[in-house]
């Protein structure tokens, strides 16, 4: 037992530390450090740098070009990507979609999708909840009937978040409703977001930010080649793709990040008579919100170190998200009491790429109260924490 | 990175289980505990014939050179059975100053019958103005020739009453909370002027407070170069810490697990308790509690056992989360075994109460977070 890299280890850091100093372009960098929106552009390009260097497919097997990475490299590699201050890869299609593809697709869907998918050709988003339909999934309505060598698609997705930008949706439908229990008769399919009848409209979530959207369906016609596994069998398919997002939310290595930056910032941020080092309570705070990420940094090491690679985590999981989220959250906080008076200005304007008017306040002060708001939601999307605690109570607990 | 043991912790952890399942259940336990010396002298001598006092110290002392890590195998294995046999006084903290600063000659007189399990030893490490400051000392040693005479209050040594030796940090120079002129005294129990006045702690186990009054002992007792004594006090206590939280977590995963099972047997309303939302996530919380402590535990001791510049970090964050989830834990098992919970007949109370115990020792989570906030 230790808790050192071996020297295999210490070369892959310092080729991913070299990647991210040499590759990561300068202009997106400065655009991150700054606080400002990427462009889907911006997003894409740097999709596809990762998929130059083989690294977009963390997560996939190697037959499919995935990285075959052991755990601690995917815990090198999370810790090099977030100190670099890089954007999030987009998930929707390489860690979600992309798994449920090559983990229960057939080879025609494995060589038509998944290509695309590691070299962020296609954006993928995804269509589960629905406005009757969110803790309580398996109770989805949105349709699909096989109408010959097709299916029609009727109902509404929601909360499909940069749906807007989206060629392509993955959806769990409703391919039998004569069933015994709610969770049978959904199955899992893929749809072209140009199909006709197929209409998006946007949600503004309480940061002012069009993130989200409605998806609505009206007798889409979707190719029946377009059902991924057997009809009937998406819940299973989809627990599988949540697990994996559960996992991915914890988002441990960018806590860290930003818990350093909070470091960082309660040294040089002076407001009155002594920078916020001196406010005991507040330095309270942090470290016990340090102590909670430390120890989460282990849970996920030992998750990660008991899941052999491939196989998809089961539903520990679940306890990665509801910590994670917690920790991400406390850390809104923490920046928003950081900020004082100036967690207050409304500025989104001055975070787009053409603002050329005087910035109000510090970036890490005026975005913290907009990144608390907006984060609220991650204690609510990939399944609510108190669904995480029914899962947990039931499959580890036994309950 | 690795989070497996080695063969020889394998082994280790394999015996302890063994003997805690065939030898120590609960109410054998609190025979021990209810009895003259507080522990069972029988159960002593089987540690030793098993080796297992003689684990953290070097092999040229005869012992198995284990580090940090063993400890923890060991006492998050002691945690679970709740044993009260006082290895933490013996091995960890009075061994912990012989290992570190004993001559050869000290060792051959002091440590090899600890090691055999043939003498019981402790470490007066705190005084009762000193809270959790072990450099505060009252307790002074001024020298006489090449004696020394010792003067002053020792609190809540652990297993004081029953120690042939006990290990007196003095002050020899400087300020009362100075870590420079701390000196290390071997004092036997029978030397003129100790007198203990020995008691009962709540979480079972026996502790008492010493007052030394002209105690007169050797320059042959000085333990160590004088006045340096602090080192290896902070060393000591930085282990003991880790060693106690290994024992947290045991029993924190014996409360969480007793819990659940008592929520699957007691019915209410018709159905067993566990199937109410309410307590589901309660319990939910003290496995996730459960799993953080562990995690931490393993980083923390992880970290210390490589010493380091994170050392110290380690040995605050892994007390101050103990201090506090632990805490609430103990608390949780306890409300939700409802009444049953509050009786002195029932394991779940135990566990709870040296929880406690633990979380109030070398540091309580406010002492630790201060340190992790500087």
């Amino acid at each position: 037992m230790h808790v050192d890299f071996s020297p295999e280890e210490l070369a892959f850091q310092q080729e991913v530390r070299a990647f991210f100093r040499d590759e990561y372009p300068e202009d997106i960098r400065q655009k991150r450090d700054k606080g400002m929106e990427l462009e889907p552009e911006d997003q894409i390009r740097w999709q596809q740098l990762l998929h130059k260097k083989g690294w977009a497919g963390i997560n996939w097997p190697v037959e499919y070009g995935g990285t075959g990475w052991t755990p601690v490299q995917k815990y090198i590699y999370a810790t090099e990507e977030a100190n670099a201050n890089a954007p999030l890869v987009i998930p929707f299609g390489l860690s979600m979609v992309g798994p449920v593809i090559y983990t229960f697709g057939n080879d025609e869907q494995k060589q038509r999708f998944l290509p695309d998918i590691l070299a962020s050709k296609v954006w993928w988003c995804q269509g589960y909840s629905e406005p009757g339909s969110g803790s309580d999934l398996a109770s989805l309505k949105t349709r699909a009937d096989l109408v010959g060598d097709h299916f029609v698609v009727n109902g509404t997705k929601t909360w499909t978040t940069l749906g807007q930008h989206a060629d392509w949706i993955f959806c769990l439908v409703r391919t039998n409703t004569d069933v015994a229990r709610q969770q049978e008769g959904i199955s899992f399919i893929l749809i072209d977001m140009k199909s006709p009848g197929v209409s998006v409209k946007p949600i503004i979530l309480l940061d002012g930010v069009h993130e989200v959207n409605e998806i609505h369906f009206e007798n889409v016609e979707v190719p029946v080649e377009n059902l991924v596994g057997e009809e009937g069998k998406g819940w299973t398919y989809g627990k599988v793709l949540l697990q994996h997002e559960r996992a991915n939310i914890a988002g441990v290595a960018r806590s860290r990040y930003r818990l350093r930056r909070l470091r960082k910032q309660v040294k040089s941020s002076v407001r009155g008579a002594a920078p916020l080092i001196g406010d005991k309570n507040f330095m309270r705070r942090l470290a016990a919100v340090e102590v909670e990420l430390k120890a989460l940094e282990y849970t996920e090491l030992r998750t990660l170190a008991a899941v052999s690679s491939g196989k998809a985590p089961g539903p520990e999981s679940s306890i990665l998200k509801v910590k994670g989220t917690e920790i991400q959250q406390a850390i809104d906080m923490l920046s928003v009491q950081a900020a004082g008076y100036y967690a207050l200005p409304y500025v989104p304007e001055q975070y787009k790429p053409d603002f050329a008017d005087q910035y109000v306040g510090e970036e890490a002060e005026t975005q913290s109260s907009l990144r608390y708001f907006n984060f609220r939601k991650a204690s609510i999307y990939g399944g609510s924490n108190e669904i995480q605690k029914n899962i947990i109570a039931k499959h580890v607990l036994g309950l | 990175m690795d989070f497996s043991l080695n063969e020889v912790q394998e082994m280790l952890a394999d015996s302890i289980d063994k003997f805690i399942d065939n030898e120590y259940a609960f109410d054998t336990r609190q025979k021990y505990a209810a009895s003259d010396a507080g522990f069972s002298a029988d159960v002593w001598h089987t540690f030793a014939e098993l080796g297992w006092t003689a684990v953290p110290f070097r092999e040229d002392d005869g012992g198995f050179n284990g580090d940090q890590i063993d400890i923890m195998v060991m006492m998050q294995r002691f945690g679970r059975g709740l044993l009260v046999e006082p290895y933490l006084a013996n091995i960890v903290l009075a061994g912990g100053i012989l290992k570190r600063v004993g001559n050869a000659a000290q060792k051959q007189k002091w440590l090899q019958p600890i090691m055999a399990g043939q003498l019981q030893a402790s470490l007066a490490f705190t005084e009762p103005q000193a809270r959790y400051d072990i450099a505060n000392l009252a307790t002074t040693a001024s020298a006489d020739g090449t004696e020394w005479i010792l003067n002053g209050q020792k609190g809540v040594v652990f297993n004081g009453g029953t120690s042939d030796l006990i290990i007196v940090p003095a002050r020899t120079s400087g300020k009362q909370d100075d870590e420079s002129g701390i000196t290390l005294f071997a004092v036997p129990t029978d030397t003129a002027g100790m007198s203990l006045n020995a008691y009962h702690t709540v979480d079972g186990l026996r502790a008492a407070e010493l007052s030394l009054k002209d105690v007169r002992v050797s320059g042959d007792a000085v333990l160590g170069n004088t006045g340096d004594g602090f080192a290896a006090l902070d060393e000591t206590i930085d282990d003991a810490t880790l060693a106690i939280c290994a024992e947290a977590v045991g029993i924190m995963q014996v409360l969480k697990d007793k819990t659940v099972e008592y929520s699957k047997s007691r019915s209410q309303f018709g159905v067993p308790i566990g199937s109410f939302q309410a307590l589901q996530h309660r319990m939910v919380d003290m496995l996730t509690a459960c799993e953080q402590a562990q995690s931490l535990l393993l980083w923390a001791t992880m970290t210390a056992a490589e010493g380091g510049a994170e050392a110290k970090r380690a040995v605050s964050s892994i007390k101050y989360l103990i201090g506090t989830s632990g805490q609430t834990l103990g608390e949780e098992a306890v409300q939700l075994h409802g009444g049953m919970g509050v009786t002195w007949d029932l394991d779940v109370a135990h566990y709870f109460k040296r929880l406690t115990a633990i979380c109030q020792l070398f540091g309580n989570a406010d002492w630790h977070l201060d340190k992790l906030a500087a």
